[in-house]
């Protein structure tokens, strides 16, 4: 589904990821884990289509596609959703009508009518009630004055709504409280399916407990140095990464 | 983000302006220019009474020796007065009596406007005066407002019936020596809409006239004139739209409005003159003069106004709060793309014991344009106990663009408040990733934002004005902005 390789993205002139490879396939869970400010976030803007990042090298195909010739709509619309580590507030909008523009204009991309208010009404509730997120945070303006943990279950609501191919999680997990932390993760856990795939970045293996991964990798100074499986992040909880950098320097 | 976003800009706006057309209607004009005679030729041409005459005649001799305003932020190319054509009506046989005998160029004019003049509307719960160019061609619904006693009609006609009323209100809140506009105004004002409600009424509709202008040279200077009676309610609502050319037009209007005690006057607008193109040729210049007065205690007046339009806006619409408790109300949207030009914003002068007001202004400017808002609280040494809250945003889009905020505060006793707010934003690059990334292209994401910043104001508007308020907001930046 996703292939990137030798990867190398600048920001400002300055190299962020350098020579990073990955292969992410249907019907797979991948985790990325790694120290601040390796460059996780900036990988995941980077595939979703963030143009202040320069790609300098590589390529990124996805379903056969050239990813990085897509603009940024329509790369959500063949189905990459990316979970943001930050969500941004946009006052006055309310999440409904935010939802239904978004639904409407992938729906229209792939050919489908718009849902009827009706429709669109119920099946919001749905997925509401898969994420177990409060009724009244619908008719408040996307993301503002929402709780860091509110926020982060919008977005798996969002994810819910989309019914993305490739979901990215950017530290979803964080700021969130023990139930929380379990209802985002069956969140993710129902939505998976045979055809899509999930990206989990995260600090912490607790959410692997709930989400279990084929693969664990580990980034580190822009590259991916390490792969392994569920394993590797009960590891990398019990002694942190030094050893990792030790094996690098050997 | 921040490249994307110029090349967004600099591309060219694609979207036309919709309200474009020129209707093929047979017109009677008289010929271009202005002096007495034209003054009078207009009078009698509407069969007006000699106090009226005497109206017009010295408000034109008080024009000629007034001098264009311009301490406004905008820069106005030199108006030729002599070019412009002063009376210009739709030519018809006798009296309309039924819709049968409207031109069917001019219903079809008003088809596109998206204006039926026909009888749903009236199931709509809206009552509908028309203008075109200088004329009222049509109010329905007369009747059924008159079993309450309420007068909706073309300005011509009620000078024609109810002569004592217009008398007894015209000019007594714009004055015609307010402003060189205002002069102008009443010297050569042709129609326009006038509206009574009487005593303990409330309108159970909304009242609602469309300005239309559509012959080519030709001025639009109507006048409105509204008034509620003690503790009687209106809506009112106003929407406008002229055809596209490569010459500026002119439009110098004026509103005035009176509630009595317990009167509230509830007065929207969604401005749409044509803007010009976008390299700022032709459009609309907007010079406008909007006040109400409370009379009474308790009266209220609210406007709320959606300015898209015009090349050059120049407009305040502005509250007297005279009686005791008297509440005006300020909300604007005010939208520049291109080269258009704005300055507006509102006067509220307190002069009655505990007399509140309240101004939310929203500026939004894209293109090339200047947005500026200019806004006037004036509490005087009476008015105690008096407050005022001032609340004005400006949204920058793109860098070439401008808003500027020239508030004056003047109080002159020490128990009343006043707060003024005003904050200076910008769509931010990750509002704009955020809404992308939901698979929503740039310019709906534009339309989204910005009508999630203009809500408070779009809220005020009555339901099927809002909707139309928020595509035109989308429509209007179309293109240009990123
Ligand atoms: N827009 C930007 N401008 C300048 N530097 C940036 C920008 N975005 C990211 N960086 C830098 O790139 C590096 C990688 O950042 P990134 O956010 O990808 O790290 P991360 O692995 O997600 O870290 P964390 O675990 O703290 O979320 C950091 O040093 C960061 O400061
Ligand atoms: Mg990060």
């Amino acid at each position: 589904m996703l292939q990137i390789k030798n990867l190398h993205v600048s920001v400002q002139g300055k190299e962020i990821i350098n020579g990073l490879n990955l292969e992410v396939k249907a019907g797979e869970i991948h985790a990325i884990m790694g120290p601040n400010g390796t460059g996780k976030s900036t990988l995941a803007s980077v595939i979703a289509g963030n143009t202040n990042y320069e790609v300098t090298q590589g390529e990124i195909t996805y379903n056969g596609k050239n990813l990085l010739e897509l603009p940024i709509e329509d790369r959500a619309r063949e189905g990459i959703f990316l979970g943001f580590q930050y969500p941004v507030e946009i006052p006055g909008v309310s999440m409904t009508n935010f939802m239904r523009t978004a639904l409407d204009e992938i729906r229209q991309y792939r050919g489908q009518e718009p849902l009827s208010a009706g429709a669109f009404l119920k099946y919001m509730k749905e997925k509401k009630e898969l994420v177990e997120l409060q009724d009244k945070l619908n008719n408040r303006s996307v993301n503002e004055g929402f709780s860091g943990g509110e926020k982060k279950k919008n977005e798996i609501f969002q994810m819910a709504m989309l019914e993305p191919q490739l979901a990215i999680l950017d530290e979803t997990d964080s700021g969130l409280d023990i139930d929380a932390l379990r209802i985002v993760a069956q969140g993710v856990n129902k939505l998976k399916s045979a055809d899509n795939a999930t990206i989990v970045i995260t600090h912490y293996q607790r959410l692997l407990d709930y989400i279990i991964p084929d693969f664990v990798h580990v980034m580190y100074e822009g590259r991916i140095v390490k792969t392994g499986d569920k394993s590797l992040a009960l590891e990398l909880e019990e002694k942190g990464y030094d050893w990792i950098k030790e094996e690098l320097k050997a | 983000m921040a490249q994307n976003e110029q090349d967004i800009i600099g591309e060219v706006t694609s979207s036309d302006y919709k309200y474009g057309f020129v209707s093929d209607i047979e017109t009677e004009t008289i010929a271009k220019g202005l002096s007495e005679e034209v003054v009078r030729i207009i009078s009698a041409k509407k069969n007006e009474p000699e106090w009226l005459l005497d109206f017009r005649l010295k408000a034109y001799r008080k024009w000629v020796s007034m001098e264009a305003p311009d301490w406004a932020h905008l820069n106005i190319p030199p108006i030729d007065f002599q070019e412009i054509i002063y009376y210009a009506a739709p030519k018809k046989k006798a009296e309309l009596t039924s819709l049968d005998e409207v031109d069917p160029e001019l219903i079809e004019t008003f088809n596109k406007l998206g204006i039926n003049l026909e009888e749903q509307k009236i199931l709509a719960g809206v009552a509908v005066d028309a203008v075109i160019d200088s004329v009222s061609v049509k109010t329905t619904f007369t009747d059924t407002l008159s079993k309450l006693g309420i007068i909706f009609m073309s300005f011509s006609e009620a000078v024609q019936h109810h002569p004592d009323l217009v008398k007894k209100y015209l000019g007594t809140v714009v004055p015609a020596s307010d402003n060189y506009f205002a002069a102008l105004n009443s010297a050569v004002f042709s129609d326009g809409s006038f509206c009574y409600i009487p005593k303990g009424v409330r309108s159970p509709v909304e009242l609602s006239t469309y300005f239309r202008i559509n012959a080519a040279n030709t001025g639009q200077f109507e006048r409105t004139l509204i008034v509620a009676d003690e503790g009687a309610y209106v809506s009112y609502l106003e929407g406008c739209t002229a055809p596209q050319r490569d010459e500026n037009q002119l439009h110098a209007a004026i509103v005035e409005i009176i509630a009595h005690r317990n009167g509230e006057v509830k007065y929207s607008t969604v401005q749409n003159w044509y803007p010009g193109n976008k390299d700022g040729l032709g459009g609309i210049f907007n010079f406008v003069t909007k006040r109400g007065m409370c009379e009474g205690d308790y009266s209220k007046i609210s406007w709320t106004q959606v300015e898209t339009g015009s090349a050059i806006t120049w407009k305040y619409p502005s509250c007297v709060l005279k009686g005791d408790y008297s509440v005006g109300e300020f909300y604007s949207v005010a939208v520049t793309n291109n080269h258009q030009q704005a300055d507006t914003g509102s006067k509220m002068v307190h002069l009655g014991k505990n007399t509140k007001s309240t101004i939310i202004s929203k500026g939004i400017s894209a293109g090339k344009s200047n947005n500026s808002y200019r806004g006037l609280v004036r509490i005087n040494p009476k008015a105690t106990n008096s407050r005022n809250f001032s609340q004005c945003d400006s949204l920058l889009l793109g860098d070439q663009c401008g808003a500027h905020t020239f508030p004056y505060i003047e109080t002159s006793n020490a128990s009343s408040i006043v707060e003024h707010e005003a904050t200076t934003s910008k769509i931010s690059d990750e509002q704009l990733f955020y809404c992308m990334q939901r698979g929503i292209n740039t310019e709906k994401a534009i339309g989204l934002i910005v009508n999630g910043y203009a809500k408070e104001v779009l809220n005020q508007l009555p339901m099927e004005f809002a909707v139309e308020a928020q595509k035109l907001l989308s429509i209007s930046l179309e293109g240009s902005v990123g």
